[in-house]
């Protein structure tokens, strides 16, 4: 939890990672190339102050993790997306078995989301089925531009996706993490076009469709599906820090997103360890849109609220102590 | 001869800047994507570089090959070869365009289709940002308001920057840009209803803020991962001896 000037503020992180992007654990030259774009996207939007040094960054352990969100990242809830990259890492770069088991000593805290790819086909919904299972699966994370032998990526809308979004509606999976953003080879396809959600999510309005990184760089296209669909959820995740080095920018990025799809629909992610939470907490509190911005309203303390916790808090069903609700809210375990 | 000399690297450099990164809507010289030139006598090799190794193998291809499309009409730069340094895809890439075989001949299986739509989709997309910053400054001017909005003509764009811009852009995609051609119209020439324009000016802002954001983006990124070089301008060396 985080407070100031009289609020107090629930916070669910709702994207981050263990990884090991250390030379040991590189398949080929992709691997380190990889983890040198991460450790980029660190220094330059980081402030200098909580930059971390090289090899701490490629490898830092549940230990560094856990201080990093609890003690001093003001974070009550996190949400582990996975990453597998299989064919980078020996072990993958995301650590599925560490965060499991990370999030079975600590199930408050944390809650671990599985990956799957519909061009397993029928073996990869038997995985889905037993993943399911034996990681008590609410949500999962896809890559839709994700380069797999000669298939240059899929749709969301295509048959045997279809048939596994139907099998997360059987097996209680309700979050659908969809990353639209850089991928390993996008090729000739747009790697960032949305128009796959805007199927899928008239069709399945049981499931939540969660747009991670809220679709930039295609914000608009992002905005415009988000607007028709009242499931389509968009992820802070790489646009929080922008608060930091571009305001401006970060201004008109959630000046956008509060227009287009409206405070309930917003969620916070540090995408940790790109980005330590504490510092995007603390500054997202003290955020204002800029005067000379006068096409965004400014932004209220209840909506910061909602992006930062509740919104998320209600699509995972967390139970959020009464004193961090929202006057009327009802959000908690079970409702 | 020094004069002729100082031409050709103007001319290379000029050509250069016509290259855009279809994304962000930006010249790659300005961009900091020129990592170097070189002129000798055999002709000219000019090395490109992105912000990371994974900038989308699609738009890289596309700045490549449109350099060489753009060196071409250099008739004095002799030779011409170009190079993306520092990219999971440089070896395809740069052997691709160097042997003319086009974006489905470089990627092989693993590309389906020319990227000819992709590129209309991006220059769609940069003329529906340059259109909003018109409007916008047409609103602000006071002159116009929003109900007047589709009246607006060219005729009408102070002649600026902006106006400029939006001519570039719209020459791109085939609208006419004569000086009685509404501004707000969509990418096929039609024009908007009064009564969709508030929703269409909001919609392309956010397109601008998109491309925008992007471009920072991809600037900050450039410069963390070649810090310590000077990303503004590319390393010009010339050692040709004749005119």
């Amino acid at each position: 939890m985080y407070e100031k000037d009289g609020e107090r503020y629930y916070v669910v992180d709702g994207h981050v990672h263990i990884w090991d992007g250390r030379a040991s654990n590189h398949r080929n030259v992709h691997g380190k190339q990889f983890i040198d774009c991460f450790y980029d996207y660190h220094r330059n939007l980081s402030p200098e102050e909580v930059v971390w040094d090289y090899d701490t960054y490629t490898y830092y352990g549940a230990e560094r993790f856990m201080k990093d969100l609890f003690q001093e990242g003001y974070v009550d809830h996190a949400i582990f997306q996975a990453t597998l990259l299989r064919d980078f890492y020996k072990n993958g770069f995301g650590q599925t078995e560490e965060a499991l088991e990370l999030t079975r000593r600590h199930p408050g805290k944390l809650t671990y989301n599985h990956a799957y790819d519909p061009r397993d086909g029928k073996a990869g919904l038997e995985q889905l089925r037993r993943d399911a299972e034996r990681m008590n699966l609410q949500g999962v994370k896809l890559y839709t531009a994700e380069w797999h032998g000669d298939s240059r990526g899929y749709k969301l809308d295509e048959p045997w996706s279809r048939r596994y979004l139907e099998e997360c509606l059987e097996l209680g999976i309700r979050n659908i993490h969809v990353h639209k953003g850089p991928t390993i080879r996008p090729l000739d396809r747009d790697a960032f076009d949305v128009a796959d959600i805007d199927k899928v999510a008239t069709d399945y309005l049981d499931l939540n469709f969660i747009v991670e990184h809220v679709g930039l760089p295609r914000l608009e296209d992002f905005c415009w599906i988000a607007t028709q669909e009242s499931n389509v959820y968009g992820g802070l995740a790489v646009a929080m820090p922008f608060i930091h080095t571009r305001p401006r920018y970060f201004a008109q990025i959630i000046g956008e997103l509060l227009y287009w799809i409206g405070e309930d629909r917003i969620l916070f992610g540090s995408d940790y360890a790109l980005w330590t939470p504490k510092w995007l907490v603390e500054q997202f509190v003290d955020f204002q849109i800029p005067e000379d911005l006068p096409e965004y309203p400014a932004i209220t303390p209840e909506q910061k609220k909602k992006i930062l916790g509740l919104n998320a808090a209600a699509l995972y069903g967390l139970d959020v102590p009464r004193q961090f609700r929202l006057p009327g809210e009802v959000t908690g375990a079970g409702v | 001869m020094t004069s002729t000399v100082r031409s050709v690297e103007a001319e290379v450099l000029s050509a250069l800047a016509t290259v855009i990164d279809p994304e962000l809507d930006e010249p790659v010289t300005e961009l900091g994507f020129v990592r170097s030139v070189t002129i000798d006598d055999n002709g000219v090799e000019v090395h490109l570089r992105l912000p990371t190794s994974f900038c989308a193998p699609n738009f890289a291809y596309l700045m490549v090959a449109d350099a060489y499309d753009a060196l071409a009409e250099v008739p004095e730069a002799g030779r011409v070869r170009v190079l993306l340094d520092d990219h999971h895809d440089s070896d395809k890439i740069n052997k691709g365009t160097a042997a003319g075989l086009g974006y489905v001949g470089t990627f092989g299986v693993e590309a389906e289709d020319s990227l000819d739509e992709l590129r209309r989709t991006f220059q769609r997309k940069a003329h529906l940002a340059a259109m909003e910053r018109c409007c916008r400054s047409a609103l602000a001017s006071g002159a116009w308001t929003i109900e007047e909005l589709p009246l607006l003509e060219l005729f009408d764009l102070p002649v600026n920057p902006l106006k400029s811009a939006l001519v570039r852009r719209r020459e791109a995609i085939g609208l006419p840009s004569h000086p009685h051609a509404r501004v707000l119209v969509d990418h096929d020439g039609t024009p908007i209803a009064t009564s969709d324009v508030a929703l269409r000016l909001r919609l392309a802002a956010a397109t601008r803020v998109s491309i925008e954001g992007n471009a920072h983006f991809c600037r900050g990124l450039l410069a963390t991962r070649y810090a310590g070089t000077d990303q503004a301008t590319p390393v010009v060396t010339n050692s040709r001896s004749h005119a």
